[in-house]
């Protein structure tokens, strides 16, 4: 119901303060991101099958994944080696990322048979692919992070690898101090912030629809926009 | 109690042993990586091929 002396969103500054710089931010921020876009209570008819549902899984694995490690940082190598919840908790942070890129590369699977870049959601395809690309990063670090004979012999491995792609003058595996580094801040936040990037896309230009209900445009027919309640799939 | 379950999935899994690998000219698997690889395949076609159940109450 909308009648003229509803009061303006909350969003909505004082006529005084329209030109203030945080309104402006507010404005552009309220425009690119609308917030009834953002969380859903129905999603589009189309997505009732399984298929839509590895994201998700992906996203928390990937919880799981950053809990876990958050653990093992605080506690450090002799408890994730010695300790028997040091240990569970090491295992819960290598079967999570096992689950992580089990459920992504399904996920992956799922979008590239229906061309998920179509309709201009080219930066929601890429934004994927470079998570891809540095989760690999951040599961070979983590390999070389672990402190045991294992790491070392992987590290001493990756490195003619590395070097024949030319990267090793700066990402030089056998430094286990920067590898540390690279795995539990620099690679972390970069997938961390492109998740979050690639559901902001996700959520602001929709699910792509499947090619048979799909316009030529890659938008989605009116008979396919019928909602069914709940979350994604 | 934590150890006795330990045990007890260790004797079904040794994990103490060397890896298997399967050769196939110059292609060579580890049977756990392909095991891996097989699950997903799997799981993909089950996502698509199996029924999904919403509930009632959906406009769809």
């Amino acid at each position: 119901m909308t009648t003229t002396h509803d009061a303006p969103p909350a969003y909505e500054p004082l006529p005084e303060d329209a030109d203030l710089w945080t309104a402006k931010i507010r404005r552009k921020l309220v425009r690119a991101l609308p917030p009834d876009r953002m969380v859903p209570d129905r999603q589009p008819a189309y997505l009732s099958s399984w298929i839509y549902i590895f994201g998700a899984l992906t996203m928390s694995a990937l919880a799981v994944v950053i809990i876990t490690g958050t653990l093992l940082a605080l506690e450090g190598p002799a408890w994730w080696h010695l300790s028997t919840v040091g240990l569970f908790v090491n295992s819960l942070h290598l079967w999570s990322v096992e689950l992580f890129f089990f459920f992504m590369v399904i996920h992956l699977w799922g979008k590239f048979f229906m061309a998920a870049w179509r309709g201009n959601r080219t930066l929601t395809w890429m934004t994927g692919v470079i998570t891809f690309m540095a989760s690999i990063g951040a599961g070979l670090t983590g390999y070389l992070s672990q402190t045991n004979f294992e790491s070392q012999w992987i590290a001493t491995q990756a490195k003619d690898g590395i070097n024949a792609i030319g990267a090793g003058a700066f990402f030089n595996v056998l430094n286990f101090g920067q590898m540390l580094m690279w795995h539990i801040m620099i690679l972390p936040l970069a997938v961390v912030a492109l998740t979050v990037l690639h559901i902001l896309l996700v959520r602001t230009k929709g699910i792509v629809p499947p090619f048979e209900i799909a316009s030529p445009e890659g938008g989605a027919h009116a008979d396919a926009t019928a909602e069914t309640a709940g979350g994604e799939g | 109690m934590f150890a006795s379950i330990s045990l007890a999935l260790g004797a079904i899994f040794n994990l103490m042993g060397s890896g298997h690998y399967i050769h196939w000219g110059f292609v060579q698997i580890s049977v756990a990586n392909l095991l891996v690889i097989v699950l997903m395949v799997v799981t993909f076609f089950a996502a698509i091929l199996i029924p999904f159940r919403h509930k009632s109450g959906g406009k769809s």
